[in-house]
C-alpha cells in the first residue's frame, strides 16, 4: 500500500492503495467517482478519459501512485457549480449520446481537443474533429451527432 | 493486475539500483503499452521503476542534432518546432490524442513493437539511442520483434536525431489497432538515402536496400516505381498478407518521398 | 413549446449521463461484496478430466471455488433455446446440453469451467489462473461448412453431423420450375460475416442473496429484466419468480447481446447463495469477445430468375447458419423466421424457396445482433438484385422499380403479409437527395484524382415490432411477445409510466413521455418513465427487434385510453355534465363549449380523496394494459452509398451516404435520426471493418480491439437521413420501428458501391483495404 494524494475535481484526496491500482480504479473504487468508465483492456476505447494536469489521458493506463500530487478532473468535475459545461450542453443539444457509457470519456477528450485548438488559434474542421476522436469508441451514435456537438461547443467555449 | 512494487527514483543511479534489486523489475515510462499488457496478465513485473522523475523529458537542438529526452511524450514531439517535421508528423500519428499525451519515445523504442511508428523514424533518420552507459547507433539498436540491444538494467535517456537534407513519413494504419500495417520513413542524408520500414517485417523494423539505392540515385517519387519490393520476410496476418504489405511499402515509400 | 408527437425534444435522460451520474451495473456496490472470476477453457474442444482447486483455495482472500458438478448438483438447469424449430422431415431441433459451468466437456474457447469467489476482483482473477483444469483436447471445428462435412469433429452427441435442424420455407418445386423457365438466371454465393456486438459497457452482474427471506436480487446488464427473471426461474431453477428481483439499471448499449441470460449471471446468483456473499462480476473486453453472443455468420448460395421483361419469376436460397457451440436463447429464430421470411424484399416474387441448415461449431454461440436475420436477408436480396442488374444491363434502380410491390396488403410466399409501404417514394427521395443524376460527373472528377468512384443501392424491408403472440407461438416461440404498461396518475397530477420496455440508449424516457404529455396536455417534466425493475414494473418482454415503439408505446396508449375514460367519468360527475362532452386539453378537463373545467391535478386529487366519485367507481387513478400486436410492422426504405476507392491501397472512403426511410409515425425525429445514424455505422462496420476470425483450431484470433476493427469517428461520414412515411395501420400510433433499419439496409449499399467502383463483383465483407486491393488485382 502506498499513500496517494491528488487534487480531484478541486478537492484534495488522500488514500492508501496497492501500487498496481490504476487511476481508473482509484477514481471508481476508492473515490466512488463512477462516471469514469472502463470499456476495454487495451487502451483503445477511451471511456475512461479524464484530465490529468490539464491533458486528456486514459485513466485505465496510468497508475494512481505515479500521479501523486496530480490535478485530476473527471466528468463529475466538469460542471462544478451545477451549470453545464458548453461541451456537456452541446452533447445534449445535438443528441450526441445514446446509452451514455462512452459519453464521459467522449466529453473529456472533446474538451481537451477544443481547448488545445483554441490555444493554437485554430478552428476545428469536421475532419479534425473526427481525427481528434480517434481514441474514443462509440457504438451507438455513429459519431454524426458527436461531431456536431463538438463543433457547436467549439463555437461556445 | 498482479501485485507489484512501484518505485519513482529521482536520480538515475537510484533507478539503476532499483532495476537491479527487483526480482523482475521493468522500466515504466508512459505505460501506454506496458500497463495494458499487465492488465491482461501477459506481463507480470514484480517492480516498476518509473523514470519520469529523472528529468529525462525535453527537446534540445545543438550542432544540427536534435536530442529528444526519453520521457518526452508523443504530443510534445508532435508539437515541437525543433525536430524534423517528418518526425513531428510521425509522432502526431501515433495511437490517439490520449495515448500521445502519455506515451514516450523512450518507451516506444525500448519496447520495439514491430508495428510501432518510432522505430521507423529512429532507424530512418540514422539516430543515436543514448543510454545511461553508452550511445547506440540505430543500425545496431533494433533486434528482432520486441528485441533491442539494451542490456539488463540499461535505461534509454534520450534519442539524438541528426540533421538530414529531407525526410518524410507515410503510414498505412492497421484498421483495428491503428498501429502500422506498414510505415515507411525516408531520409535524404549526406551519405545517401535511408528507408526504414515498420509494421511489415517478420523481424521488426528494417531498412530497404532497393529503395535506398533507387532514392540515393534519384530522390523522387518516380524513382520508387522501378523498385521491386519482395514479399519475402514480410508478415502475413488477417489485416494484410506479405504480398499486400510489399505493395504498401512501395506506395508508402512513394508518398513519404512526395511529402519530404 | 410543442413536446408532442413529431417534436425534436431534447432527451430528459441526458443530464445524468453527461454529468457522470449514470448508474450502470458495475457502479453498484453493496454490503458484503465479493467478486467472481471465471476459469475458462483455453481449448476449443476438450474433455474435462479433473479440476484441482487446492492452490486457489489456499490463497488468502479466496472465499470459494465452485464448479459445474456442484452447480448441476444443486439442480441449476441447462441454458435453453426458447424457440423450437422443426426440420423439414418433421423432426425436432437437436439441442445439446449447455450447463452454466461445464461438467464433462468444453466446446469453445472461453467456455466456463469453474468460478472463483474472492474478496477483490484482482485476487479472483489471479486465483482463477491457479485453478488447474486437466483437459483431454479434442479436434475442433470453427466453420459451419466444415462442420457439416463427413468426419468433422462432433460438437454435441445428440446432433449427428453437427446438424441442429434442416429447415425449409416456400414451394421448392414451383420455385425450381420458375427458375427453369426463366429468361435469365443470376447466381450468387456469399458470406455474411460473423460479428461481435460490442456494446461499450461490458456485461456485468451483481447478485445478492438474502438468506432470511430466501430472496435473490440481481442487478444486471439486460435488455429485458422480466425475461431474465422468467428463464432464471422457470428453466434454470435459480429461484422461484416471487423470490427473485431483477434490476437492469442504466445499460450501456445492447444491440441484442444483452437479451440473453448467460452463464455468468446464473452462476453469480447461485454463488451468492452458496457463499453467503454478494457476488459481483464485470466482464472485461476480452471476455466480451469470447462470451457475448456473436451475430450473423451465414454462408449462402442463391439463384434468381427473370422473365424477358426483367420481372422476377423465382428466388431460391440455400443457407448454412453457424450457431456456435450451444443454442442461445433466440438462436433458432434468427436464420429462419427472422431471415427467410424477408427474402421477398421489396419485390413482387411469386415463387420463393429457402433451405436453412443450422450447424454446431466450436465457437461462441450466435444469436440476434442488431437486425437479426433481416440484415442477412437484405444483404442476399440486394446483392443479387445489383448483380442481376449488371448482368442484364439494366440500371439497378430501374430493375428494382420494375419489381417493386405496389399494392398493399401484400402476401409474400414466405409468411409475411406486408401491411403498407410506398417503396418507390423512398427510392425517389433517396435518389434525389443523393443527386444520382450528378454521379457520372463526380465519378469522372474522381478518376482525375486517381480514385475509383462507385454508387450502390439497397432497397431494404424488415419486419419488426415483434410480434403477434399467437403467430409466433404457432411458429415455435416459447413466449408471447406482447408488451405491458401502467399509467399511474398521482394525486397531484404528475404521471409515472411503468413500462416493460427497457431503454439502453433508445431515449424512452423522452419519447414515451412525449406521447403522454401530448395526450393529456401536460408539461413533459410532469411525466416520469419507470423501467428495468421487476419489483416496480408488473411484467414486460423488453427491448429488441425494434419493438418498443410499435409494441411498448402501444401498450402505454391502451393504458392511457383507460385513464382517459376514468378521468372523463370523474369530471363528468363533478362538473355535472355528460361524459361525451368532456375534453382534455392544456392541462384541463373541460366541458366542451362551456367555461366549466377542472385542472388535471384536481381530477387526480378527486380520484384519490374519493369524496365525490360516481357511484360504484373505485378510488385511484392508475390503469394498466397489455398490448399484443396484430401484425409485424414493415419499415422499409432505400439507402444509397457513394464511395471512393484508392486503387493503390484498397482503402474505401464513404463520400456520401443517403437514407430514405419509412418508419411510419415518428415521435421524436432527433432520436429516430440518431437510431439511423447508429444503425448505419454498425452496417458500415460490418461492410468495411468488422469480422470475428477463428483459426483452423477454432482459436479466436480477433479477441480484442487490437484485431477486431470497431468503426471510429474517422472511419465514417456524416449521413444524409430522410424520411418518406406511410402510416402503419396496425397499431394506435401508426409506428413501424427504427432501431435496426440502418444496420439492415446499409451493408449491401456499401458493397454494391465498392463493386461498382472497382469493376469486380466478387468481393466479400468486410471489404477491408486488403480485400479490396486483392479484388482490384484480380479484376486486372
Amino acid at each position: 500500500m502506498t499513500e496517494v494524494t491528488m487534487t480531484v475535481n478541486g478537492r484534495k484526496v488522500r488514500r492508501d492503495v496497492p501500487d498496481e491500482t490504476l487511476l481508473s480504479e482509484f477514481l471508481r473504487e476508492s473515490l466512488r467517482l463512477t462516471g469514469t468508465h472502463v470499456g476495454c483492456d487495451t487502451t483503445q476505447c477511451g471511456a475512461c478519459v479524464v484530465h490529468v494536469n490539464g491533458a486528456a489521458v486514459k485513466s485505465c493506463s496510468a497508475l494512481a501512485v505515479a500521479l501523486d500530487g496530480a490535478e485530476v478532473t473527471t466528468i463529475e468535475g466538469l460542471a462544478p457549480n451545477g451549470e453545464l459545461h458548453p461541451m456537456q450542453k452541446a452533447f445534449n443539444d445535438n443528441h450526441g449520446l445514446q446509452c451514455g457509457f462512452c459519453t464521459p470519456g467522449m466529453i473529456m477528450t472533446s474538451v481537451d481537443m477544443v481547448e488545445k485548438a483554441k490555444a493554437a488559434g485554430k478552428t476545428l474542421t469536421e475532419a479534425e474533429i473526427r481525427h481528434g476522436l480517434e481514441g474514443n469508441i462509440c457504438r451507438c451514435t455513429g459519431y454524426h451527432n458527436i461531431v456536431k456537438a463538438v463543433a457547436q461547443a467549439a463555437q461556445e467555449m | 493486475m498482479y501485485p507489484l512494487k512501484y518505485h519513482k527514483p529521482a536520480a538515475l543511479a537510484d533507478a539503476i539500483a532499483a532495476l537491479g534489486a527487483g526480482e523482475e523489475a521493468k522500466v515504466l515510462a508512459g505505460g501506454q503499452t506496458l500497463l495494458a499488457t499487465m492488465k491482461q496478465h501477459l506481463a507480470a513485473p514484480t517492480d516498476l521503476v518509473d523514470i519520469r522523475g529523472l528529468s529525462l523529458s525535453g527537446i534540445s537542438a545543438a550542432g544540427g542534432d536534435v536530442t529528444v529526452g526519453a520521457t518526452t511524450t508523443h504530443a510534445e514531439v508532435a508539437a515541437s518546432g525543433e525536430v524534423h517535421p517528418a518526425v513531428a508528423v510521425l509522432a502526431a500519428g501515433i495511437g490517439d490524442p490520449l495515448v500521445r499525451n502519455m506515451g514516450t519515445i523512450g518507451g516506444s523504442i525500448a519496447n520495439n513493437d514491430p508495428a510501432a511508428d518510432y522505430p521507423a523514424a529512429v532507424l530512418g533518420m540514422g539516430a543515436t539511442v543514448v543510454t545511461n552507459t553508452r550511445e547506440i547507433a540505430a543500425d545496431d539498436y533494433f533486434g528482432g520483434l520486441f528485441t533491442t540491444a539494451l542490456e539488463e538494467g540499461e535505461i534509454i535517456t534520450a534519442v539524438r536525431f541528426p540533421n538530414v537534407e529531407r525526410a518524410g513519413y507515410a503510414k498505412f494504419k492497421q484498421p483495428a489497432s491503428r498501429f502500422c500495417l506498414v510505415g515507411v520513413f525516408v531520409a535524404k542524408t549526406a551519405d545517401g538515402a535511408r528507408v526504414a520500414v515498420t509494421g511489415a517485417g517478420e523481424d521488426g523494423v528494417f531498412r530497404h536496400e532497393g529503395l535506398e539505392a533507387a532514392l540515393s540515385a534519384n530522390w523522387s517519387p518516380e524513382a520508387v516505381e522501378a523498385v521491386t519490393v519482395s514479399p519475402d520476410g514480410l508478415m502475413s496476418d488477417i489485416h494484410g498478407d506479405a504480398e499486400y504489405r510489399a505493395n504498401l511499402i512501395k506506395v508508402m515509400a512513394r508518398r513519404a518521398v512526395a511529402v519530404s | 413549446m410543442n413536446v408532442g408527437i413529431g417534436a425534436r425534444v431534447k432527451r430528459k435522460e441526458d443530464k445524468r449521463f453527461i454529468t457522470g451520474k449514470g448508474k450502470y451495473t458495475d457502479d453498484v456496490r453493496v454490503e458484503n461484496q465479493a467478486y467472481a472470476a471465471f476459469v475458462r477453457s483455453p481449448h476449443a474442444h476438450a474433455k474435462v478430466k479433473g479440476i484441482d482447486k487446492s492452490a486457489a483455495l489456499a490463497m488468502e482472500g479466496v472465499i470459494d471455488v465452485l464448479d459445474g458438478g456442484q452447480l448441476t448438483g444443486d439442480g441449476i438447469g441447462n441454458i435453453i433455446c426458447g424457440w423450437a424449430v422443426t426440420s423439414k422431415d418433421g423432426s425436432p431441433m437437436n439441442m445439446g446440453p449447455w450447463s452454466a459451468l461445464a461438467t464433462d466437456r468444453v466446446r469453445y474457447v472461453g467456455d466456463a469451467v469453474a468460478v472463483v469467489i474472492a474478496e477483490s476482483q484482482a485476487l479472483a482473477r489471479i486465483a482463477a489462473e491457479a485453478v488447474e483444469v486437466e483437459y483431454e483436447v479434442l479436434p475442433a471445428v470453427a466453420s459451419a461448412a466444415k462442420a457439416l462435412a463427413a468426419g468433422a469433429p462432433q460438437v454435441h452427441d445428440n446432433a449427428p453431423g453437427n446438424l441442429i435442424f434442416d429447415w425449409e420455407i416456400g414451394d421448392a418445386a414451383a420455385t425450381d420450375a420458375a427458375l427453369a423457365g426463366a429468361a435469365h438466371v443470376t447466381e450468387i454465393s456469399l458470406t455474411n460475416n460473423r460479428l461481435s456486438p460490442n456494446p461499450m459497457e461490458p456485461r456485468s452482474a451483481v447478485a445478492i442473496y438474502d438468506a432470511a427471506e430466501e430472496h435473490y436480487t440481481l442487478y444486471t446488464t439486460s435488455q429485458n429484466p422480466h425475461v431474465a427473471r422468467l428463464v432464471l426461474s422457470a428453466f434454470y431453477n435459480v429461484a422461484p419468480e416471487h423470490k427473485l428481483r431483477v434490476i437492469a439499471p442504466d445499460v450501456g448499449g445492447g444491440f441484442g447481446s444483452k437479451i440473453y441470460i448467460y452463464p455468468e449471471e446464473i452462476t453469480c446468483l447461485w454463488a451468492s447463495m452458496k457463499t453467503g456473499h454478494s457476488v459481483k462480476w464485470t466482464g472485461d473486453r476480452a471476455e466480451a469477445f469470447m462470451t457475448d453472443a456473436h451475430g450473423r455468420d451465414h454462408v449462402s448460395t442463391a439463384r434468381i430468375g427473370f422473365d424477358a421483361n426483367n420481372r422476377i419469376t423465382g428466388f431460391k436460397v440455400d443457407t448454412i447458419a453457424n450457431f456456435g457451440a450451444y443454442m442461445s436463447l433466440f438462436s433458432s429464430a434468427v436464420p429462419t423466421y427472422l431471415y427467410a421470411t424477408l427474402l421477398s424484399g421489396q419485390y413482387d416474387i411469386a415463387n420463393i424457396h429457402a433451405n436453412v441448415r443450422a450447424v454446431y461449431t466450436n465457437t461462441v454461440p450466435v444469436d440476434a445482433y442488431r437486425g437479426a436475420g433481416r440484415p442477412e436477408a437484405c444483404y442476399l436480396v440486394e446483392r443479387i438484385m445489383e448483380t442481376a442488374a449488371r448482368e442484364l444491363g439494366v440500371d439497378p434502380a430501374e430493375l428494382r422499380r420494375i419489381n417493386f410491390i405496389r399494392a398493399f396488403p401484400h402476401q409474400t410466399p414466405v409468411i409475411m403479409n406486408y401491411d403498407i409501404g410506398d417503396f418507390e417514394a423512398n427510392l425517389d427521395q433517396a435518389m434525389a437527395a443523393a443527386d444520382v443524376a450528378g454521379f457520372a460527373a463526380r465519378k469522372a472528377e474522381a478518376a482525375g484524382r486517381g480514385k475509383l468512384r462507385g454508387l450502390g443501392y439497397s432497397s431494404y424491408i424488415e419486419a419488426c415490432g415483434i410480434a403477434p403472440s399467437a403467430a409466433v407461438g404457432s411458429l415455435g416461440a416459447g413466449v408471447g411477445l406482447w408488451e405491458s404498461a401502467e399509467v399511474r396518475v398521482n394525486p397531484v397530477g404528475t404521471i409515472e409510466i411503468l413500462t416493460g420496455s427497457h431503454s439502453h440508449g433508445q431515449g424512452h424516457e423522452t419519447t414515451f413521455a412525449q406521447i403522454v404529455a401530448e395526450r393529456f396536455g401536460l408539461p413533459i417534466e410532469n411525466v416520469a418513465i419507470v423501467h428495468g425493475d421487476t419489483d416496480k414494473v408488473q411484467f414486460g418482454m423488453g427491448t429488441y427487434g425494434s419493438r418498443s415503439g410499435a409494441v411498448g408505446m402501444s401498450a402505454i396508449v391502451k393504458a392511457m385510453d383507460k385513464v382517459e375514460a376514468k378521468v372523463k367519468k370523474i369530471a363528468a360527475h363533478v362538473l355535472e355534465a355528460s361524459e361525451d362532452d368532456i375534453v382534455i386539453e392544456g392541462g384541463e378537463v373541460k366541458v366542451a363549449g362551456t367555461d366549466k373545467a377542472m385542472g388535471w391535478h384536481e381530477v387526480g386529487l378527486a380520484a384519490y380523496t374519493a369524496h365525490n366519485l360516481p357511484p360504484e367507481m373505485e378510488p385511484g387513478l392508475k390503469e394498466s394494459a397489455f398490448y399484443d400486436p396484430a401484425n409485424f410492422t414493415f419499415p422499409a426504405g432505400t439507402y444509397i452509398c457513394e464511395v471512393e476507392v484508392d486503387p493503390e491501397t484498397g482503402t474505401v472512403e464513404i463520400v456520401q451516404f443517403t437514407a430514405s426511410d419509412d418508419f411510419g409515425t415518428i415521435i421524436n425525429p432527433m432520436i429516430v435520426e440518431g437510431q439511423v445514424h447508429g444503425g448505419i455505422a454498425q452496417g458500415v462496420g460490418q461492410a468495411l471493418l468488422e469480422q470475428v476470425v477463428y483459426d483452423d483450431d477454432a482459436q479466436l484470433i480477433t479477441g480484442s480491439f487490437m484485431d477486431y476493427a470497431m468503426p471510429r469517428a474517422d472511419d465514417l461520414p456524416s449521413y444524409n437521413v430522410n424520411h418518406a412515411s406511410t402510416i402503419c395501420p396496425n397499431n394506435p400510433l401508426g409506428m413501424k420501428g427504427c432501431g435496426e433499419a440502418g444496420a439492415i439496409g446499409s451493408p449491401p449499399a456499401v458493397i454494391n458501391a465498392i463493386t461498382d467502383a472497382i469493376g469486380n463483383n466478387n468481393l466479400a465483407m468486410p471489404a477491408t483495404p486488403l480485400a479490396v486491393w486483392k479484388a482490384i488485382q484480380a479484376a486486372g
